[in-house]
């Protein structure tokens, strides 16, 4: 299937879940959060949460900044 | 003297320093520590996977253990973008509903959104955030945001990373006294003796990132920031000489040995 990831087209594997793709992308430490669609997924959802075709997603995390 | 409550936490620094245009985590981490601050703001941003996800990050070095982290909406442009930001942030940060709203109009001058930083202020408020909110130096919108639930009022200076200071300390002096919440100046500074004004005006503290991040020496920059905050908050409280127009001298002018 076909979704946004962070505003970049990606094909994912039909029905992944959020945490399936946080362990295919294996970001390295725990500071980031996630979106779908504009609503916030909770990391206790990660687990259930099952990524739509065309869905826009994005991971984000903390950087430097005043 | 007053202490500096926020968020129901009490800080003995009155200094806020942001984490941006360091040149690496490391930089970042010895101008904190020798700035002695306990608040630190971060921004929130897309993470560039594949590069961000392999490398480390900005708070495995600034511990949220040891730091308050004060994430900002920088780069927002509307209430909608700088709510989202902050539910972002809260999500990332464990929960934590402490944020820096900035919701910015023009990026040449990158002056505060007076109307949409209201909207933003009172739906945050309204989720239960506790708001630091970046503003311009106008005493009567300094006063709304208060009067909304602001945690803290921040007024800016003189525009961001524009290194000019305290542009209207009539405008700081008002906001201050009428405040009954901390009142924070946030942008403008360059130097030490800017940092030193804003603290002798009542400022309850000041944030700065620019002007220790891209000095030349950040680390020595941070720590003469230390001690300008700390010179400028006793001197407000110590309550300075009235000015005069005429001199009036420091030695007795009576028992001159050349005198009669």
């Amino acid at each position: 299937m076909k979704v946004l990831l962070n505003n970049k087209s990606t094909l994912l594997d039909d029905g992944l879940t959020i945490k399936r793709l946080l362990d295919q992308i294996d970001i390295k430490h725990k500071y980031f959060a996630v979106e779908v669609n504009e609503q916030i997924v909770p990391k206790s959802n990660h687990d259930s949460f099952h990524i739509k075709e065309g869905d826009k997603i994005e991971i984000v995390t903390a950087i430097g900044g005043g | 003297m007053k202490k500096l409550i926020i968020d129901n936490k009490e800080y003995k620094s009155r200094l806020i320093l942001g984490t941006g245009k360091y040149k690496d985590f490391k930089e970042t981490e010895a101008a904190i520590k020798s700035s002695s601050c306990e608040m630190v703001t971060v921004a929130i941003r897309r993470m560039n996977i594949g590069q961000d996800t392999e490398s480390e990050n900005l708070l495995e070095f600034i511990s949220p253990e040891k730091y308050t982290i004060l994430p900002n909406t920088a780069g927002c442009y509307t209430a909608r973008d700088a709510i989202r930001t902050c539910e972002i942030a809260s999500e990332l940060l464990g929960g934590k509903k402490l944020v820096k709203l900035e919701v910015l109009s023009q990026s040449k001058n990158l002056f505060p959104n007076v109307v949409e930083t209201l909207k933003a202020a009172e739906i945050l408020v309204n989720k239960d955030f506790k708001v630091m909110v970046y503003t311009t130096d106008d005493p009567i919108v300094a006063k709304e945001l208060e009067n909304i639930g602001c945690e803290c009022v921040m007024p800016l200076g003189s525009a961001i990373g524009s290194g000019r200071g305290i542009i209207n300390k009539f405008n700081i002096s008002e906001i201050v006294e009428n405040a009954n919440v901390p009142i924070i100046v946030d942008a403008g500074v360059g130097t030490a003796s800017d940092a030193c004004i804003a603290m002798e005006l009542g400022c309850d503290g000041v944030l700065m990132n620019t002007a220790i991040a891209s000095a030349k020496n950040p680390i020595l920059m941070a720590s003469a920031m230390k001690d300008a905050v700390i010179s400028g908050y006793n001197a407000f409280h110590a309550g300075r000489i009235e000015i005069k127009d005429k001199a009036s001298p420091s030695s007795p002018i009576s028992g001159l040995v050349t005198g009669e």
